[in-house]
């Protein structure tokens, strides 16, 4: 380290924060990192999650980035951090940030730290919440739902395979206090990995934890705008500065502004952990060639809330993809899906209509709106469909989307002209398993009152084993 | 009056989850003169999203003005969260279309539609 931002010593006068990418795995242009790594940051930070891809990777404890990549991202990152001697900060780990998905990204850390002799003195800050835990306080009135969102039951907690919390930078900054080279946490609130140094050093929350906002996304808020190339910031006393690291690309007082609309219901007002970002008073400023300076954003402390994310098992779901280019079918079309639901109900009289669903998704219609769609009608020469059978079991889910994509290829609707079959298949086979489905069962807010307390920190040393050594003798 | 479509007044227009029971919208204008024009007239409201995209005003947010990106904001209740069976738009990333239909009035002097 050198020296500015240590945790002994005279306080920093700034930090510099480099953001390598918007999601670990998305990757990020050499030229870029080692611009940035030029820049002396005291810290190298990513987010590793995100709950956009949906409930299924939280539910079956699968990464939706891709290992290779990830470790790819990470190795440049590690490799960096120890040359220039400060730590990486990682969160929600493998995407979903429950124990399976940190446990794979420790595991890929150990294979780093291995391979390039490095030697991770590695905090591990798992993010589980348990079923009990979350009863408790659902009893004792201490849940919220989200706007638009159901009120919790306790069936919905039990129900869910995995219950995870978005940490905020309490446990980052004790394992950066307690000198971390690699802080590796489960589900994060985004800004917290990137805030965490800074507020162990006292810095202002607003303004670290509004960086923290704008850099979670990497180069998203520069112009042209990346998820995957680098971004750093500079956190003084009383503003930061974002600027890309990509000579292709610069921030704007507006593309800075318009992040914070970002997936966001209210730019002005950020709920996160512990408190709202109030960026009413925000002033954005171009600073040089690249860079804008921000002022103004406060963090208003409230009552602190964990936000709480929870998936359980729905079903198995099997699909079918064809395409149709008769137009007499595609006039006929919903009489056609509707006769063949009924074959399908009439064929296995033992199956309750509970007990699995049969969808037939029309692109070139509604496909990607659905009831949300104001035109429901098809413009085109052709539709695409996708058949889907949803079940307790995936031998379920087969029969039935068998069944009903070979009425639906044969079926005889008013007006046909084309006996030979209705449908164009792209694939032999024409099924294909989805696996698991699983849907959001919690996503609530939980008052708690230590922040820390629900997220202690498991110490390790990377690599676990030394890289191995033929025994003396061995050939 | 004269008016024009969204899509020569804005430099983005874009939908995705907050969330997932939300989507939200946003617009951002290319010109302070349109954005003001439209703050000042309320000409995007909880109304005319609600009959963009055939919902029932109670499932649409009241819209919110940005003044630092020249950008409105508004929110929807998704008719199905994300994911769940049957739901067709994970991320809610191509839920903005009806948006683009919009046609607005352009401010009086100076005005340039693009």
């Amino acid at each position: 380290m050198d020296g500015t931002a240590g945790t002994a010593g005279e306080p920093p006068e700034e930090i510099r924060i480099l953001a390598a990418t918007a999601i670990l795995g998305y990757g990020f242009p050499d030229a870029s990192f080692e611009a940035g790594l030029a820049r002396r940051p005291h810290v190298i930070a990513a987010d590793a999650g995100s709950s956009d891809p949906g409930p299924y990777y939280l539910g079956a404890g699968e990464s939706f980035t891709d290992r290779a990549a990830v470790r790819r991202d990470l190795e440049r990152m590690l490799t960096a951090a120890r040359r220039l001697g400060v730590p990486v900060v990682i969160g929600s780990a493998g995407g979903a940030g429950a124990a399976p998905h940190l446990e794979w990204l420790r595991a890929i850390a150990d294979e780093i730290a291995a391979a390039q002799g490095l030697r991770l003195r590695t905090a591990v800050i798992p993010a589980d919440v348990p079923q009990q835990t979350v009863l408790d306080a659902l009893h004792a009135d201490r849940i919220a739902a989200v706007p638009y969102g159901p009120e919790l039951t306790a069936a919905d907690v039990r129900a869910s395979t995995r219950l995870v919390a978005q940490l905020g930078a309490e446990p980052l900054v004790e394992a950066l206090r307690a000198g971390a080279d690699l802080v590796l946490a489960g589900r994060a609130y985004d800004p917290a990995v990137f805030a965490a140094l800074p507020l162990l050093h006292g810095f202002d929350e607003g303004l670290a934890l509004h960086l923290g906002k704008i850099l979670e996304c990497a180069a998203i808020a520069a112009v042209p705008g990346s998820g995957s190339d680098c971004m750093l910031g500079t956190l003084r006393r009383d503003h930061f500065v974002v600027e890309p690291l990509s000579p292709e690309r610069r921030c704007t007082p507006t593309s800075v502004a318009a992040h914070t609309l970002y997936e966001k219901s209210d730019p002005y007002h950020l709920p996160g952990p512990g408190g709202h970002l109030d960026l009413t008073d925000c002033a954005f400023t171009p600073e040089g060639e690249r860079g804008v300076r921000v002022t103004g954003s406060r963090h208003v402390p409230a009552p602190y809330t964990l936000k709480l994310e929870g998936a359980r098992l729905r079903g198995y779901r099997t699909v079918s993809l064809a395409g149709a280019r008769d137009p007499v079918f595609v006039r006929e079309l919903d009489a056609i899906v509707a006769g063949v639901r009924e074959r399908v109900a009439d064929n296995f009289p033992d199956l309750k209509p509970g007990d699995y669903e049969l969808l037939v998704r029309v692109y070139g219609r509604d496909g990607c709106m659905g009831p949300l769609e104001p035109h429901p009608v098809v413009a085109g020469h052709e539709v695409g469909l996708v058949i889907e059978a949803v079940a307790r079991t995936q031998a379920l889910a087969d029969t039935l989307c068998a069944f009903a994509r070979s009425t639906m290829l044969h079926y005889g609707y008013a007006g046909r002209l084309s006996t030979a079959g209705n449908l164009a298949f792209p694939y032999s086979p024409s099924d294909f398993h989805a696996g698991a489905v699983y849907e959001w069962s919690v996503y609530h807010l939980m008052r708690v009152d230590d922040p820390a307390a629900s997220f202690p920190i498991r110490w390790t040393e990377l690599p676990t084993e030394s890289p191995t050594e033929l025994p003396e003798g061995a050939s | 009056m004269t008016t024009a479509p969204l899509t020569d007044l804005a430099d983005v227009v874009r939908s995705k989850n907050a969330g997932p029971y939300e989507l939200t919208l946003d617009v951002i204008f290319s010109t302070r003169e349109q954005y003001e024009l439209v703050k000042r007239d309320r000409l995007i409201s909880r109304q005319v999203v609600a009959e963009l995209y055939g919902l029932p005003v109670a499932d649409v947010g009241e819209p919110i003005f940005y003044d630092p990106a020249r950008a409105v904001k508004v929110n929807l209740r998704r008719p199905l969260p994300s994911g769940n069976v049957g739901e067709t738009d994970v991320y809610g990333a191509q839920q903005h279309g009806p948006l683009l239909a919009l046609r607005l009035p352009l401010p009086e002097e100076g005005a340039s539609a693009t």
